[in-house]
């Protein structure tokens, strides 16, 4: 519901933002037309996964962190997945490498496809939802089709070899439960290249999209990244030149409490911090797939970017990056060979697992006893991450069009068109650890 | 509105299209009127939970929205468009997600009630209330250590399922939602109103 008396002062509440995953409020007041007050809290409610690991096994984990979030399940899974391998010491067939970057191509082509033709595509054509798009109007019609269909095939490589698209039965610790058919994944890859000239055509549509926005102070942006973009492993590079190992990631993020918000906030290094398609995009585009970089130039030559929302044309590149690599890897499948899962040796130590899940990089560390028990749990997700910078940019942002005088509804639309071109998982956010409240 | 235009023909202009014949638009647009006044309201909620269902759904649309869609009209649905809960519409059907965890939770579950002729439960969280109530199996440690945070938003004392609070018309169990199950419900509300 949005309150909103105007005039030279007002206040104005957001308590349910909109197509974004999950719950978020926003409360701002203005007075003599400038921003004197302004908060962007997590209305989630929380599930304390962090406290509900304790206890529990540790190859019972990445099936129940899963449950954190529906749209990035398989990020946690594999995450977790990768934190107790560390662990364990656990190395895994290049088969199941193969395999779980498969599973993640097929989540980065549906949730950033979610994010951008159900969420943000409606923002560029004045529309409240892309079921409202025209089927009359040709290019509305086609986009809506897009949606639907490039949607889709995302949604099939990922049961195809996951099982489901969301929380996935197959891949476990060490290995799979069960393997692809490679005859599906064959059938898929045909669907992956009829889908790539309308992913582009995604490109070219947020390439001309009219919104911008920089963000005024400084701000460090940062990725797990690898020679191959596949979101899965790599060193963390950060925009101002650093590299770090994922086991070093955790000692520079520093926890914000934000007392208003059901979920923590974090700086880097005591700065502003982003993680993301536009992280990623900024810092590593020449290591996409040779084909995005050919036919998705239209949107790679942005980057290195400013503009905040080009996080969304990041997440375009990105789908036609899946899309590429996916079929690279579909094409050099000869057969799918059924192997035993790794063996599991549990013993007592610290696991740290960092993947880059769709908004962002996903940092799990399990702490394990001697009979692989989770003693203790930290999770750190992207929104998180985000969650400061984000407060501050929809401060300017909003100053900016109360200048250029934005009027009611306006206000709110420009807004919430900032807020989703983060692409915040409020799921995610709310998960938590434990709060330390600051004194008003 | 101004905006708006702008927008459409901005993205137009690098399109290169043109717009579609007249008489086809015509046609269609006839047979839309007459499918409008047929369409079910439906409302989609999410309390507290992963929103996995809503994820199935969003995916189901992928392969059903041409046959769903001049069945039924979203009245409530944060997924898909703005909301306006604050001043919830009648439903034909409401579908709702996740566990209870607080008294504001609770008093908008009544209200849906009030307002949708059928009440359907999806996924886990929704139907049995777990995984979303671990907390209610907590040990008296760390019941402890979010007890401020259960005390400053004020949680209720224990998550419920749905069925705690109204009365439920079907359950779509399955985490996430059983995708068979859905399909069924939605074959026999869509069409039991035509």
């Amino acid at each position: 519901m949005h309150t909103i008396d105007f005039g030279r002062d007002f206040n104005l509440t957001l308590k349910e933002i909109s197509k974004i995953e999950g719950a978020a409020s926003l409360d701002i007041a203005v007075r003599n037309n400038k921003v004197v007050d302004l908060k962007f809290g997590i209305s989630e409610w929380k599930r304390f996964y962090t406290q509900a690991i304790r206890g529990k096994n540790a190859m019972a984990i990445p099936q129940l962190v899963a449950r954190i979030c529906g749209t990035c399940s398989n990020a946690h899974l594999l995450a977790s997945t990768k934190a107790i391998e560390n662990a364990f010491s656990v190395t895994v067939t290049a088969q199941t490498m193969l395999l779980r970057k498969l599973l993640y191509y097929g989540l980065i082509i549906r949730d950033h496809g979610l994010h951008l033709y159900v969420f943000s595509l409606p923002d560029l054509f004045g529309k409240d939802s892309i079921l409202d798009f025209d089927e009359h109007d040709e290019l509305e019609h086609e986009l809506l089709h897009d949606t639907f269909a490039v949607k889709e095939v995302g949604n099939q490589l990922s049961i195809a070899v996951g099982g489901r698209s969301v929380h996935a039965p197959y891949p476990t610790v060490g290995g799979f439960l069960k393997y692809p058919s490679l005859d599906d994944l064959k059938k898929v890859r045909v669907k992956l290249e009829e889908i790539r000239p309308r992913v582009i055509n995604l490109i070219r549509i947020f390439a001309s999209a009219p919104f911008s926005f920089s963000f005024s102070r400084s701000l460090i942006y940062n990725a797990l990244l690898s020679s191959d973009f596949s979101f899965l492993y790599g060193n963390v590079y950060t925009s101002d030149g650093k590299v770090f190992t994922e086991e070093e990631l955790g000692a520079h993020l520093k926890a914000v409490i934000i007392p208003y918000s059901q979920a923590r906030g974090f700086t880097f290094d005591g700065n502003f911090m982003m993680v993301g398609a536009l992280s990623r995009l900024n810092m590593a585009k020449e290591h996409l797939h040779e084909r995005t970089k050919k036919d998705g130039s239209l949107g790679t030559a942005f980057f290195p970017s400013k503009n905040l929302f080009h996080n969304n044309l990041a997440q375009a590149v990105e789908m036609l990056h899946a899309v590429d690599s996916a079929c690279d890897i579909i094409d050099g499948l000869t057969h799918v060979e059924p192997e035993p899962i790794a063996r599991i040796k549990p013993r007592a130590g610290v696991g740290i697992g960092v993947i880059e899940a769709p908004r962002g990089t996903l940092y799990y560390m399990l702490t394990l006893t001697e009979d692989g028990t989770v003693k203790k749990g930290e999770i750190i997700v992207p929104t998180g991450q985000n969650q400061v910078l984000m407060e501050r940019a929809i401060f300017e942002y909003t100053q900016k069009k109360l200048d250029m005088g934005a009027q009611k509804q306006e206000l709110v639309d420009h807004i919430e068109e900032l807020i989703r071109a983060f692409d915040p998982c409020m799921s995610c956010a709310a998960h938590f650890l434990k709060v330390r409240w600051m004194k008003a | 509105m101004v905006r708006r235009d702008v927008r459409i023909k901005a993205v137009h202009l690098r399109s290169g299209r043109s717009a579609p014949p007249a008489a086809s638009f015509i046609k269609k647009k006839s047979r839309m009127l007459v499918n409008m006044q047929q369409k079910i309201r439906v409302g989609w909620f999410s309390f507290t939970c992963c929103e996995d269902s809503t994820i199935i759904f969003t995916e189901l649309l992928n392969t059903h929205y041409t046959e769903w869609l001049p069945r039924l009209e979203f009245v409530h649905a944060r997924v898909l468009k703005k909301g306006d809960e604050g001043n919830m519409r009648e439903m034909d059907i409401a579908f709702v997600e996740g566990a209870i965890s607080s008294d504001i939770q609770e008093e908008k579950l009544k209200k849906i009630r009030e307002k949708a002729k059928v009440l359907v439960v999806v996924g886990a969280c929704a139907v049995v209330g777990a995984p979303s109530n671990q907390r209610n199996f907590f040990a008296q440690e760390n019941i402890a250590e979010i007890l401020p945070i259960l005390q400053k938003f004020k949680y209720k004392e224990k998550i419920l399922k749905v069925s705690d609070v109204v009365s439920v018309d079907e359950k779509i169990p399955g985490c996430p939602m059983n995708e068979e199950a859905f399909l069924q419900v939605m074959k026999k509300y869509l069409y039991a109103h035509h």
